[in-house]
């Protein structure tokens, strides 16, 4: 099949990034999306210009670095799919499509459809962990987990950051995903001893990255690869407001934060 | 090449106690006077440099990637092996030990397995204290399932990514260090060559990959755990970034190159559908626990798989070797595929695929547990190929997936050079010729999590720390060579795209290094290996230039290293007459078709020197000796 791709090029972060038109043949409906790209990028290395870049790695759906608009919806048309697993067959012959990189202050484009989603390190960094240093841990069935809840603790820490639920929000939050690793880990009673402070600093981590607000539009969710839910975002909000009366208790008991 | 495994003396089963006792420390105050760099930031390199952080050591940690969440750990799926014996099935360190030793087709040092097998009951402790979500049982314990080439059931698992929740607890761990400052991370970095000055491996050049920056980074110890190299066959379960490039460079600064040729073709793979295809999906190993593999008796059988009554099928696996039946090793599942395609009994429009079928199990069992077992590769499967496994069966067929191959390290896990150690699936590793499924994370993580901590303190105490700066000359000669190589290769802007070359060495190998090799096919590969790299050098284009973010460059400098490696992977299968694990050479075989060792011959591991520009490497051996595992042909009948 043929296609019109209509892709973002862009040099560099500090340059200024423009559409351009490519027009693509023979078009297989087994390729992936990013084995259709190769195709294109294959003939304009032929035609001795520069290939689109575009990041990507296990080609599988599980490592998020792939990731880019298509006609405006983050992974394109097929849910619960990442562009890498997304296939040609859900294309029509003579399709026109647009390909944009993922829109967000907090992810700058470094190149044509690549952003830097490094705020999501940061993120995890200011407590997306539980302190456990190697050689301390117990035998591991010491601690019962109901089933229930490490079905839950999994479906949230299913999320591969591929930064999509930002792309998708119009107010570009960052909630669904740090939502996903606050539920994750407050869902077990190895998260508990940090759970407050794991609430507080994650939140206050996002909101200097300059992500927006959750205003529970839920297009984070829609587009989300891994399925990961809002109610995350709801037990974030939870977790947080719990965590702030903590903290003012344990504050005026002098305790640590 | 001094080859000494420096096993510590003693009973297997003290030997690592032993050792722990004998090392030399670092006392706590001393540790972040000591610099080391951590190459890799999968479930090898992540635990390491995490681990090393939290001692107080002074690390930097490269990736290639964005973030180091994203280390091709990240995409296994199947599980993680510990012995546990949670299941109180007849599991224990010895059986574990015992089944990878002979897992390995007695190519491994039994030294190393023991320890493996050892740590890996602290593996899975470390894990769940980290809020890896396992999966568990009603009663909240963990649950377990069987992977190929064992009789009890010890692999841990988080439905089917068990490589992502492993890796994103060592992540977060990580990132705990970054954010307390102890752990300075660069991603977007790749080491494109090793420093080393006075024998010692002393740091690493990097290329920034945004900025297209090269520059020097020094230290006390240089850890590589950059994965393995399986994609010098251009199609293999890898992700595409994987490549063999820092320890090539090791190579060829001196590191010696353990039996290369140990690559492992995994039997249940989604199949080829086209020249477009850029990599090959993995369907797990754990789908065995419950799907059965056949194809049609009768040769060119066109009828839809349930239309083919049982009868007229032969379930192979569970014909051939009726004690392990499905589960058996992966080097005998593929050769298994292999033989009946060869036959022209494969299924599919290439006739390159077998059927992996569920209907058995979910007609036990209920199609919601078979959903919730292996719910996600159902998806995956049906994503890729439009097909519903639920109602008929998948297709697949072996791919290249994994190399046992790697740096040859002794049991401290440093290699030939100095201050050079390497782990996980970098490193000649404790898999021998053939890896068991579950066992490559449990490898990485031991390594990481609990040996290198030890053995590389005892490295660091015996060196002064400091004393070198990037702008020593010699550092600064390293750092040039970089710059001249990746000047060339953007100089030539020939005609062809870096990945048709890469294409064709990988077609040259698959063909005749791959499942199953002969001498006049290793000869021919040999002949036409350094013609391809000719051709690279040659007519190469490699678009763009150095100072910007540079996909084709950085794809150049992977298949130019490739084009080396791949040659010395085809000169070791050559020498290597025997077969072994996933070693099969088509003149070494009994009737059946079963592989035929040569113990009198190559009882040891291979590990090649590089001896320069347009000569020919040395081959040295290490002897391997198997007091506890004795040797035998393998069976699994
Ligand atoms: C699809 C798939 C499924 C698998 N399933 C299982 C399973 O179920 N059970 C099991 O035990 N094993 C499984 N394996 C094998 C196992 O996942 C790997 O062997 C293991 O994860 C390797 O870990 P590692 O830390 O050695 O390397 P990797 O996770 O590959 O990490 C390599 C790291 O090195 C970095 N790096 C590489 N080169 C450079 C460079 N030049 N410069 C800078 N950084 C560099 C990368 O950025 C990355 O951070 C599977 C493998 C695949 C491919
Ligand atoms: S490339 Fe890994 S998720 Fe798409």
């Amino acid at each position: 099949m043929k296609l019109v791709l209509n892709i973002w090029r862009q040099k560099n972060q500090n340059s200024r990034g423009g559409m351009v038109r490519y027009e693509l043949d023979g078009v297989n409906e087994h390729m992936s999306f990013l084995e259709m790209l190769d195709v294109l990028n294959e003939q304009l290395t032929e035609k001795g210009e520069d290939p689109v870049t575009f990041e990507h790695d296990c080609r599988e759906g599980i490592c998020g670095c792939c990731g880019f608009m298509i006609n405006g919806v983050a992974h394109g048309p097929h849910r619960g799919t990442t562009v890498c697993q997304l296939h040609m067959r859900h294309f029509r012959d003579g399709e026109e499509l647009w390909l944009e990189p993922w829109r967000a202050a907090a992810f700058p484009v470094l190149k044509d459809l690549l952003v830097d989603r490094a705020a999501f390190d940061r993120i995890i960094a200011a407590g997306g962990f539980i302190s456990v240093n190697t050689g301390s841990a117990q035998d591991a069935n010491t601690i019962a987990v109901q089933k229930h809840c490490a079905e839950l603790a999994m479906d949230a820490a299913a999320c591969i950051g591929c930064g999509a639920c930002v792309a998708a929000c119009p107010n570009a939050s960052a909630s669904l995903f740090v939502g996903a690793k606050i539920s994750h880990l407050a869902l077990l009673p190895q998260g508990q001893p940090e759970r407050s402070r794991r609430a507080l600093n994650m939140v206050a981590q996002m909101q200097q990255e300059v992500f927006g607000s959750c205003t529970n539009i839920g297009e984070c969710e829609a587009v989300c690869p891994k399925g990961v839910k809002l109610e995350n975002i709801a037990r974030m909000n939870r977790e947080y407001i719990k965590a702030a009366w903590a903290y003012r208790e344990e504050a005026a008991a002098g305790g640590g934060g | 090449m001094n080859l000494d495994s420096r096993c510590p003396s003693g009973p297997i089963e003290q030997k690592w106690d032993k050792a722990k006792f004998e090392m030399k420390l670092v006392n706590p105050a001393n540790k972040r006077k000591y610099s080391v760099i951590v190459v890799g930031s999968g479930l090898a390199g992540g635990a390491a440099a995490a681990t090393l952080g939290e001692l107080g050591y002074n690390v930097s940690c490269f990736c290639f990637q964005d973030s180091p969440r994203r280390a091709h750990s990240i995409a296994a799926q199947g599980g993680i092996n510990a012995a546990k014996n949670y299941q109180n099935d007849g599991d224990s360190v010895f059986r574990l030990f015992y089944d990878t030793v002979k897992g390995g087709d007695f190519r491994a040092r039994e030294a190393n397995v023991y320890r493996l097998a050892e740590v890996s009951v602290h593996i899975i402790d470390q894990c769940v204290a980290q809020g890896v979500p396992f999966a568990r049982e009603y009663g909240g314990v963990l649950a377990n399932r069987s992977f190929g080439g064992a009789q009890v059931s010890r692999t841990f698992y988080a439905r089917g990514q068990t490589g992502q929740q492993l890796l994103l607890g060592c992540y977060q761990a990580l990132e705990r260090q970054v954010g307390a400052g102890r752990v300075a991370m660069y991603y977007r970095h790749e080491m494109l060559d090793l420093v080393v000055i006075d024998g010692r491996a002393r740091g690493i050049i990097t290329r920034d990959l945004v900025s297209g920056k090269i520059a020097a980074y020094v230290a006390d110890a240089v850890v590589l755990a950059t994965g393995g190299y399986g994609n010098v066959f251009f199609l293999s379960t890898n992700a595409k970034g994987s490549n063999a490039t820092a320890i090539w460079r090791a190579y060829k600064k001196g590191a010696g190159f353990g039996n290369p040729c140990f690559t492992q073709i995994h039997p249940t793979c989604i199949p080829v559908s086209g020249d477009y295809q850029s990599k090959l999906t993995l369907m797990s190993e754990s789908l065995r626990n419950d799907g059965r593999i056949w194809v049609p008796k009768e040769k060119g059988d066109k009828r839809t798989p349930s239309q083919i009554p049982e009868a007229e099928r032969d379930y192979y696996l569970e014909r051939r070797y009726p004690s392990f039946g499905n589960l058996s090793p992966r080097d005998i599942a593929s050769r298994a595929a292999k033989m009946v395609c060869d036959d022209g009994l494969g299924v599919g429009p290439t006739g390159l695929g077998v059927y992996l079928e569920f209907a058995e199990a979910i007609g036990r069992l209920g199609r919601t547990t078979i959903e919730e077992r292996y719910g996600n590769l159902f998806e995956m499967y049906e994503r890729i190929t439009g097909e519903d496994p639920y109602s008929s069966p998948m297709r697949i067929f072996p791919a290249v997936h994994y190399t046992m191959g790697g740096l040859w390290v002794d049991y401290n896990l440093q290699s030939t050079i100095p201050g050079l150690f390497v782990l996980g699936e970098a490193n000649f590793s404790d898999h021998g010729a053939n890896r068991l499924g579950a066992s490559a994370l449990m490898q990485g993580l031991a390594d990481g999590y609990f040996v290198i901590p030890y053995t590389l303190g005892h490295y660091l105490a015996g060196v002064k720390p400091g004393n070198l700066t990037p702008d020593d000359p010699e550092v600064l000669a390293a750092q040039r060579a970089v710059e001249d190589k990746t000047r060339q290769l953007l100089a030539i802007k020939g005609k062809r795209s870096v990945d048709s070359i890469h294409r064709e060495l990988g077609k040259v190998l698959w063909e005749y290094c791959g499942m199953a090799r002969n001498r006049a096919g290793l000869e021919h590969a040999i002949a036409k290996i350094p013609e391809i790299r000719e051709e690279f050098w040659k007519n190469v284009n490699v678009t763009g230039e150095n100072a910007e973010m540079n996909q084709a460059l950085e794809k150049a400098g992977r298949v130019a290293d490739f084009l080396e490696l791949g040659e010395l992977l085809c000169r070791d299968a050559l020498i290597r007459e025997e077969s072994c694990g996933g070693h099969f050479r088509e003149e070494y075989q009994t009737e059946e078709g079963e592989a035929v060792r040569n113990d009198d011959k190559f009882c040891h591991a291979a590990v090649w020197e590089y001896k320069g520009e347009n000569q020919a490497p040395e081959r040295h051996i290490e002897p391997l000796e198997f007091e506890y595992v004795h040797l035998a042909q393998r069976s699994y009948k």
